[in-house]
């Protein structure tokens, strides 16, 4: 029971964490390491930088 | 076997249950109606279309195919381009679709009662929106994430990808003129709300400092400390209301509070994202998400009771706060939360990167706009469990009710909904605020709404706390489209200028930055300063404007999807796009039809240019009314070139459309289908399924 619950908590932090973009260093260097292992992998600084750059590029919020 | 009868029995018993608290809704007149009757309805309404209609649609029509790897797979680049979890997505999408409108819009439309916009939202929702957006996702996604324009100019040729890219510049600009004008409005001489709202900006750059130079990257600190302060601030503007001589500085009318908007919104446009806007728009999902999920379960838990009859005597024409019948004005009021144009640019371009399988796009694509129905739903019964006499004293502009409270209340006591000064005065003070009389906007009404749920849920003697809240709440993320819009619209048109001189199309020139934004700024923020200085409140003038717009941007969607299905030789499946097209058509032109011929100086835009020149020739006009005469004539005149141009742009892409589909039917040539190759997805095997 108990452990049941720490995997459901454990689980919905994951979620929380991934919605919101916090975990998204740890996915960026995940996906370095399978696609572009010859590259060095941008620190976590430069990486926010660039993704929030990114994010507003296009249309994201609606009425 | 058993398993079978077992979930077609609780179907029928759903059908029974959905139809049941529909009916009594409908049905019900004198008697005041349990909110938990809408909430059914709903869920019972949305779980049916959702079971049935939309794996009707997915299976049938648009042949979803699991197998089919997504461009998200194809062409997984890390950034934009990722496999992403479901419900991730969901989220994400949920969060760009909802904004202010789908709150808006029902709270303005309860004039007419609460029936015709509930049914509305409904039907609307389940048929035409939540229909737009899933086959704008799947088409989408079957294009690499293209975005509305690029398939419209793909699928139907350059007319119909120019009138997409017009469409979509003008109803941001609208959109965001509406929105400050609510906001404004809100603000007015409202030293509590001013203050609060003022201090969402540092709070947002203190948020985007932390997150980019203090723990760069750590999103939940940086939006947990926000929200802090957020709540912060709101008790904060309770004390700075008491203290008399700052009370002064964020005490203004609501002029200055509109140059106040327009010069933050210029700074939003050109200062750096991660100074305001990223860091302000973790925080609105944030609010957004949490007071979403609050107010229902404050609903459910309360279980408040409807006071609004479910149709008023305003579906003549008369409402106080706007003008028009109920056909067709309670389709063009209530957009988004029945169908909404602006959620194909993100179901197109924004989600269909993410999605990991096909087989997500009924439950992102349908299902959110499900959800943003909801939404709109429970902005409905926030607004009509106010006594519909409070509603109307709070929302009819001084301009149709009278300055003087005394006279406003006579003349809404008048049309059958007592109130009176003291029940006013006494809201007034239990909200802490000097008055609530004409705050046209339905943000007030809905933070009135909302307190008084919240109120009685979690303890009265909080309710001026709650209303501004509310108020911050909705600021916050009205505020957000704002930036959001402003540079969105500065991007667009910095494309169009690039194409006269390329250098203006750097989206880093400074120059360029500067001149763009300030074209679009200047556009909205005329128009918003066309509405604060509106004697009617102005939401009389834009918000039926917004709703053409969007409404036709809607259409314009559903143009290139309908297309698309006849080219893909379903033309017996075409309906399904092709029916909310034509009711959109209808209403939108009967719409524009009214607002340019009405005499109803309230309706008609060039009856009321007529009206006010005949009596400043007269001179009948009071000489601070003779000054801005002039002003307020050809702002009407404005208005009604903006109506025919929208009119026209959206007659040109239906016929557009309808030229292609018969050249097809009758094997001439057409721009071809641009869907991209099938390949077989390797994802599967790897991908946990939850």
């Amino acid at each position: 029971m108990a452990t049941g619950l720490k995997t459901w908590l454990r689980g919905c932090w994951r979620f929380v964490r991934e919605l919101s973009g916090d975990d998204g260093y740890e996915r960026y260097l995940a996906h370095h390491a399978a696609c572009h292992i010859d590259s060095v992998a941008l620190t976590r600084r430069e990486y926010f930088r660039r993704r929030e750059g990114e994010k507003w590029e296009g249309v994201r919020r609606c009425c | 076997m058993n398993n079978k009868t077992l979930a077609a029995l609780t179907w029928i018993a759903v059908a029974l249950l959905g139809a049941a608290a529909v009916g009594g809704i409908a049905l019900n007149r004198g008697e005041s109606i349990n909110a938990l009757w809408f909430i059914t309805a709903a869920l019972c309404v949305y779980a049916i279309a959702y079971r049935f209609y939309a794996a009707w649609i997915a299976s049938k029509v648009l042949l979803i195919d699991p197998t089919r790897a997504t461009p998200a797979e194809r062409l997984e680049n890390g950034r934009d381009y990722l496999p992403t979890n479901r419900w991730i997505v969901f989220g994400h999408h949920f969060a760009a679709i909802a904004g202010p409108g789908p709150l808006v819009g029902p709270t303005l439309a309860a004039q007419f009662g609460y029936l015709p916009g509930t049914l509305w939202i409904l039907v609307g929702a389940v048929l035409g929106g939540c229909v737009q957006d899933m086959v704008t996702l799947f088409f989408s996604t079957r294009r690499n994430g293209r975005s509305l324009g690029q398939m419209a100019r793909d699928e139907l040729g350059p007319i119909g990808g120019i009138a997409a890219l017009v469409a979509t510049l003008l109803i941001m600009i609208i959109l965001i003129a509406v929105l400050g004008l609510v906001v404004v409005n809100a603000m007015k001489n409202s030293p509590w709300a001013t203050s609060t709202v003022a201090a969402t900006i540092p709070i947002a750059m203190i948020v985007g400092l932390y997150m980019r130079n203090i723990r760069p990257g750590r999103v939940l600190e940086g939006s947990l400390l926000g929200i802090v302060l957020l709540l912060l601030a709101v008790a904060g503007g309770g004390w700075l209301d008491h203290q008399p001589v700052l009370r002064e500085w964020f005490n203004h009318p609501g002029l200055p509070l509109a140059w106040a908007v327009i010069v933050y919104g210029f700074a939003a446009a050109i200062l750096p994202v991660w100074m305001l806007l990223a860091p302000r728009d973790y925080l609105s999902t944030y609010m957004k998400l949490g007071t979403v999920i609050l107010l229902a379960l404050a609903i459910v838990w309360m279980q408040p009771t409807v006071k609004m009859p479910a149709l008023t005597q305003f579906i003549d024409g008369s409402g106080p706060i706007f003008g028009g019948k109920l056909f067709p004005f309670v389709f063009i009021t209530i957009a988004c939360g029945a169908i909404s144009g602006f959620h194909a640019l993100i179901a197109s371009g924004t989600t269909p990167k993410l999605l990991a399988n096909e087989r997500d796009i009924r439950m992102i694509g349908y299902g959110g706009m499900a959800l943003e129905s909801f939404v709109a739903i429970m902005a409905m019964i926030a607004a009509t469990v106010l006594d519909p006499g409070v509603f109307f004293a709070i929302n009819s502009p001084a301009g149709v009710v009278g300055k003087e409270a005394a006279d406003a209340v006579a003349k809404i006591t008048s049309w059958g909904f007592p109130v009176t000064v003291e029940q006013m005065s006494l809201l007034a003070q239990q909200m802490g605020e000097a008055t609530l009389f004409a705050r046209t906007g339905g943000a007030p009404s809905l933070a009135v709404g909302m307190a008084s749920i919240f109120g009685s849920a979690f303890g009265e003697g909080m309710l001026a706390m709650w209303y501004h809240f509310a108020i911050m709440f909705e600021a916050i993320f009205i505020l957000t489209t704002l930036d959001a819009g402003t540079r969105v619209g500065r991007f667009m048109l910095q494309d169009m200028l690039g194409n006269i001189w390329p250098r203006l199309g750097q989206t880093s020139w400074y120059p360029s930055v500067l001149l763009s934004s300030g074209i679009v700024v200047a556009a909205w923020g005329y128009f918003l300063y066309i509405g604060v200085i509106d004697p009617n409140g102005g939401v009389n003038i834009l918000w039926p404007l917004f709703g053409i717009s969007n409404q036709i941007l809607a259409a314009i969607a559903l143009c290139v999807a309908t297309g698309i299905l006849v080219k893909s030789g379903k033309l017996k499946y075409a309906w399904i796009t092709a029916l909310p097209l034509a009711w959109l058509t209808l209403i939108t032109s009967a719409a524009v039809w009214e607002k340019l011929t009405s005499d109803d100086v309230r309706i008609g835009f060039f009856a009321a240019a007529n009206d006010l020149a005949a009596k400043l020739a007269a001179g009948s006009l009071p000489p601070e009314k003779a000054a801005v005469a002039p002003t307020l004539i050809f702002n009407q005149q404005l208005d009604a070139l903006l109506a025919i141009f929208f009119a026209c742009m959206l007659w040109l892409i239906v016929l557009d459309m309808l030229r292609i589909c018969a050249r097809h039917l009758a094997n001439k040539p057409v721009p071809p289908l641009s869907e991209a190759p099938h390949q077989v997805t390797k994802l599967e095997e790897a991908w946990q399924r939850d």
